[in-house]
């Protein structure tokens, strides 16, 4: 059971849940923050006053899975994700003590598992 | 925009007394004008709520810079093109530079302001088209188009149609421009969206209207500018004028409610958007007809100007013409639309100059209209074509993917519509940006200024 966080470019946000949804991964929460990660800056001006964006606007995903998903789900976002300049971002994968799905109840594997497999 | 008196009036046998200015008239006539200049910034509202917020601006100054661009090339030369003697396939270049546009009277108003007036008309004909664009074209290749354009399309048009060109010695009617602006501007619109292709979300994602209250904001505007385009188009404070501008009122209303009706008969729901389409194509059907039908046929131009707009709209998006505002649907369809039902409801009991229609027993003036839309639709179709693929060979057309996910924005102005300031720093002038970053090679204006 892993937490997985990625903080990708906002551009590539569809590219990713596509493949996050051939991968057949469920659930996820997506948000939008800022951050920085050594990319040039970007620069704006508006009459005469010109400021360097330091902060880019980027989104982090963070998506709760079972053991065999870890590697399906991070290699999704890294081949969805990839521009090949800087700024790309990061994907963190996170040790989870617990899991409970408030719906039903259910703990930790049965809470992560895609529903369909679980059954299988 | 009836110029038959006035021509009329220039090839008078030397006896007649010389034109003279008409205060009244030339009263009216530079607020037509500030009217229909403010046209192009609602337009840029109407189209800016249409795109997503990081394209807004780029779509805005689209049109505002047609503002400059166009108004420029119009004075120096393409007034001329349009509006001066010449053949009938093109006017000359007696005017050209300015030359010989003075105060003297042009029909009952002076030269000048006939000038300016028609500049506004050729200004936002070019900026109507970039709704086809939005989102993906660079803004300097879409600068030199639009002036092309307007001297390789828009100005021999107006001068076949206005300018006493072979569709006006035909009795082609187009009051203050369906054939002219929005035929025109709707296939070139249609060409320029095939030429560049599609945004590379469309049909893959949804892509929303980031601001619908702009839009709204925008067609309202739209409308109120109107009246100075349709009633200006008299060239006169006459009766015509009044006639015109009354249509100008009545043509959108009876398309606004039939619009909403469609939609809530089709979703369920009646929309915000759907209401702002509505109204500025029963603008643009008015159009043509707004001197030549009655106030009754005004109402009904516009309530059946909504069917074929709506329903084009409907397929269009279920394919992969990204036409992305729907220029095409809006303004050629809705222009062709007005163009043909002037010839049905056109009545010489309420403009002596103009022509009787098919209603009043004269079927061969809906052939004429007809004509006029196949040849100008036509020849922009074409015209539209030929300039963009030889500016695809000079440079190109198209922002890089990248750069559309990133937003035109940024890439093209250096600027965002919403900005939170957060993270971001001052840069003082003396050390302005560094030169070895990339951003700022990419941009070399933002040092300069």
């Amino acid at each position: 059971m892993k937490l997985i966080v990625a903080i990708i470019r906002p551009d590539r946000l569809n590219e990713v849940l596509e493949a996050l949804y051939r991968a057949e991964v469920r659930g996820l929460t997506v948000s939008r923050v800022l951050g920085h990660g050594g990319e040039t800056d970007r620069v704006e001006t508006y009459r005469g006053t010109t400021v360097k964006m330091e902060l880019q606007e980027k989104v982090r995903l963070e998506i709760g899975v079972s053991e065999p998903f870890v590697g399906i789900t991070v290699n999704a976002i890294l081949a969805s994700a990839r521009t090949g300049e800087v700024g790309d971002g990061k994907v963190f994968v996170l040790e989870v003590d617990q899991v409970h799905r408030i719906r039903t109840g259910e703990r930790d594997e049965g809470a992560v598992t895609p529903t369909a497999l679980a059954q299988v | 925009m009836t110029q038959l008196p006035l021509l009329l009036a220039l090839q008078a046998s030397p006896p007649a007394p010389p034109p003279a200015v008409v205060p009244a008239d030339t009263a009216w006539m530079l607020v037509a004008t500030a009217l229909v200049l403010l046209m192009t910034p609602a337009l840029a509202f109407f189209y800016g709520g249409l795109v997503r917020s990081k394209s807004s601006l780029n779509t805005m100054m689209m049109s505002f810079a047609a503002l400059g661009a166009v108004g420029i090339v119009w004075a120096l030369l393409a007034y001329s093109l349009a509006f001066s003697d010449g053949t009938p396939w093109l006017g000359g270049t007696a005017n050209a530079l300015l030359a010989g546009v003075g105060t003297e009277a042009k029909g009952t108003i002076p030269h000048v302001l006939f000038l300016a007036f028609q500049g506004t008309f050729a200004i936002i004909t070019a900026a109507l088209i970039s709704g086809a664009v939005v989102e993906r074209m660079r803004f300097g290749p879409y600068l030199v188009f639009i002036v092309l354009w307007t001297l390789l399309v828009y100005a021999p048009v107006a001068h076949w149609v206005w300018g006493g060109g072979w569709l006006m010695s035909r009795g082609v009617l187009d009051f203050a421009g369906g054939t002219v602006v929005h035929i025109n501007a709707g296939v070139s619109a249609l060409v320029a969206a095939t030429v560049l292709g599609a945004r590379k979300d469309y049909g893959r994602q949804a892509i929303l209207p980031h601001n619908v209250p702009f839009t709204l904001l925008g067609a309202g505007l739209l409308w109120f500018g109107w009246f100075g385009f349709n009633g200006g188009s008299a060239l006169a404070a006459s009766e015509l004028a009044a006639l015109a501008f009354t249509n100008t009122l009545l043509a959108p209303m009876a398309t606004l409610v039939v619009w909403v009706l469609l939609d809530y008969f089709r979703t369920g729901r009646a929309t915000a958007v759907g209401g702002a389409t509505g109204i500025v194509v029963g603008l643009v059907a008015i159009t043509p007809a707004a001197g030549f039908v009655s106030p009754v046929g005004a109402l009904l131009v516009g309530a059946i100007a909504a069917f074929p707009s709506y329903f084009a709209i409907v397929f269009r998006s279920r394919t992969r013409l990204d036409d992305s505002l729907d220029v095409f649907a809006g303004h050629g369809i809705g222009g062709m639309t007005g163009a043909l039902l002037t010839g049905v409801f056109a009545l010489k009991a309420w403009n002596s100059a103009g022509a009787d229609g098919l209603l009043a027993g004269n079927p061969a003036q809906l052939g004429v209209q007809a004509l006029g839309v196949a040849s100008s639709f036509l020849y922009a179709g074409l015209m539209t074509f030929v300039i963009l693929k030889a500016l695809g060979f000079v440079t190109a057309l198209r922002a890089a993917p990248r750069t559309e996910g990133l937003g035109m924005d940024v890439s093209q102005h250096g600027e965002e519509a919403y900005t939170s300031g957060e993270g971001s720093i001052l840069v003082m002038p003396d050390d302005a940006t560094p030169a070895t970053s990339p951003a700022a090679a990419l941009r070399p204006q933002t040092a300069a200024r």
